[in-house]
């Protein structure tokens, strides 16, 4: 090593262009990344894409039988042709009215029960111990009790929806309600806020997250319940569809029915994260 | 300008209204007395500091001037004005409310907008009234706190431990800040710090608060502004720290 070496013409440019990278990279001492690091782009596509590439190969390899399930091409022919003869369209918009009315019968009775019980000690005594019990309860095991109740119509699937959305929207905007920061409602109190401004400015901006965060589970929920209720019930929507599929082994029908509440209930998810991010533009500057 | 509210100033110092009045204040928690017969003046434009061990009880007695102590335990008679701002040691911005809407939560009045600014520009943050608070630095988000409380022209200021979370630098320069606005508007101040050399800077008068009373009440006789490094106040400084029990300062 400590020999002193004469070096060759080409020796010399090969250390030279080796310092020269050297030079180049004056950050090699930098710590590994332990964060993941930055956001590829179409993320949140990537793994149904992929998916959905395997499942095109093997379908046309013949490694899966169409009678298991058929290609992605197939279901798309017979979804257009369904949609052709005028079957679809009406059936989508059945569901997707279900979907709609049971969603906000639940949103709503859920923001305002959860305000009642996370802004007052009595509501809070009363609703808060109900709703707890009742989670503990399937909303599908009460399927018979309320077509006992309420009939076999449309009623009932809405109620068994709206309980579904229900749940998750109260848990989440009670708890952030009563999980207010005490910080700030000692500032408020030491700005002598009025109830309806402390409320205004304070409270509800404070449980906006949460609120989201409810509403986002609610609107898949929604769909969840769907297929359930109208594989059941139904002499209409998608899930009727579905369910006379089932009768005479028609796959693709049933696979149609599948990616149409797989897509619905994907855009409605997005369109709760667009609204929030439009709402909560205040948290933009935190993230990045 | 400034000969004329120093002449103010002097002026309100010598009058003989307390604009806090605090008598035989008792505070417990649980078994454990925290204050034990507290009495208090401070009188209009004074800058009093308050200084005293963790757990000492600071803090008890700023939330009872500032009216926050719900279901506390005990006794005794507190005058405090109507007016009181209250400056946290986190600037206690809502984060989902702009600077300038932060400065005027809870503020009314048909001037309010332009008051608002007025008291975001005295603090030095003009032209950062849509800024949202997480955009602001530490020192910058205590700023707008300050502006807060100013844009209530309180009558008494209470500052618990503002400048706690800042950097040395930051908090030098905020010093001086917090000085001139005092000399502006006037306000009564009490400044709880456990800071020794920040109480001496700022207070005209130090308080130091053991076993539940106020054991040392101090005179600081120096003109402002002052340094840390000012001889004058090395005896001030070697009296709090023994009344502080640290010997070795």
């Amino acid at each position: 090593m400590t020999d002193t070496i004469t070096v060759s013409g080409a020796d010399a440019e090969t250390i030279a262009v080796a310092q020269e990278q050297s030079r180049q990279r004056p950050l090699q001492h930098k710590r590994r990344r332990l964060g993941p690091g930055k956001r590829l782009r179409f993320a949140s596509v990537a793994g149904p894409l992929l998916i959905l590439a395997v499942w095109a190969v093997a379908s046309a390899t013949g490694i899966l039988n169409w009678r298991i399930i058929p290609g992605p091409w197939s279901i798309v022919t017979r979804g257009v042709a369904l949609w052709q003869s005028g079957t679809l369209g009406p059936d989508i918009a059945v569901s997707l009215e279900r979907a709609a009315a049971g969603f906000a019968l639940g949103a709503g009775s859920g923001i305002i029960l959860a305000m009642v019980s996370g802004l007052s000690r009595i509501g809070e005594a009363f609703i808060d111990s109900t709703v707890q019990v009742k989670r503990a309860i399937p909303s599908l095991g009460l399927i018979p009790l309320f077509i006992l109740w309420l009939g076999i119509g449309e009623s009932f699937k809405i109620v068994i929806i709206a309980i579904g959305v229900f749940i998750p929207i109260y848990i989440n905007l009670s708890a952030s309600l009563v999980g207010i920061d005490k910080r700030y409602v000692e500032l408020a109190e030491s700005l002598q806020l009025s109830r309806w401004d402390f409320l205004r400015r304070v409270v509800f901006p404070g449980a906006l997250p949460g609120l989201f965060v409810g509403l986002r589970l609610g609107v898949v929920g929604s769909w969840l319940s769907l297929v359930v209720l109208e594989q059941i019930n139904a002499t209409s929507g998608l899930g009727y569809m579905m369910y006379q599929a089932t009768n005479y082994g028609q796959t693709d029908i049933i696979c149609v029915g599948l990616v149409i509440y797989g897509i619905f209930g994907f855009l409605s998810d997005r369109g709760v994260r667009l609204i929030e991010r439009r709402v909560l533009s205040w948290r933009r500057s935190l993230s990045n | 300008m400034a000969s004329i509210t120093q002449q103010l100033n002097n002026e309100q110092l010598t009058s003989t209204v307390a604009t806090v009045q605090i008598r035989d204040l008792h505070r417990q928690f649980g078994d454990h007395v925290v204050l034990d017969g507290v009495d208090l003046d401070i009188r209009h434009g004074e800058f009093v500091a308050l200084i005293g061990r963790s757990g000492s009880g600071k803090t008890t007695l700023l939330r009872t001037l500032a009216g926050l102590d719900h279901d506390v335990v005990g006794s005794g008679d507190v005058q405090v004005p109507d007016k009181i701002s209250v400056v946290f040691q986190d600037s206690r911005l809502l984060p989902w409310s702009r600077v300038l809407d932060n400065v005027l939560l809870g503020y009314r009045g048909t001037d309010a907008r332009a008051r608002g600014r007025d008291a975001l520009a005295e603090v030095g943050l003009a032209g950062r009234e849509r800024a949202w608070p997480n955009e602001l630095s530490g020192g910058e988000a205590q700023r707008a706190a300050l502006a807060r409380s100013l844009v209530w022209d309180p009558e008494l200021l209470l500052l618990d431990e503002p400048f706690g979370a800042l950097d040395a630098l930051t908090r030098t320069k905020m010093h001086g800040l917090l000085r001139d606005l005092c000399v502006q508007h006037t306000p009564a101040v009490l400044l709880i710090t456990h800071d020794v050399d920040e109480a001496i800077t700022l207070a005209d008068r130090v308080l130091v608060l053991e076993d539940g009373r106020i054991g040392t009440d101090l005179h600081i006789e120096a003109p402002h502004p002052r340094s840390y490094r000012d001889s004058r106040l090395g005896e001030y400084r070697e009296q709090l720290f023994s009344a502080l029990g640290v010997t070795d300062a």
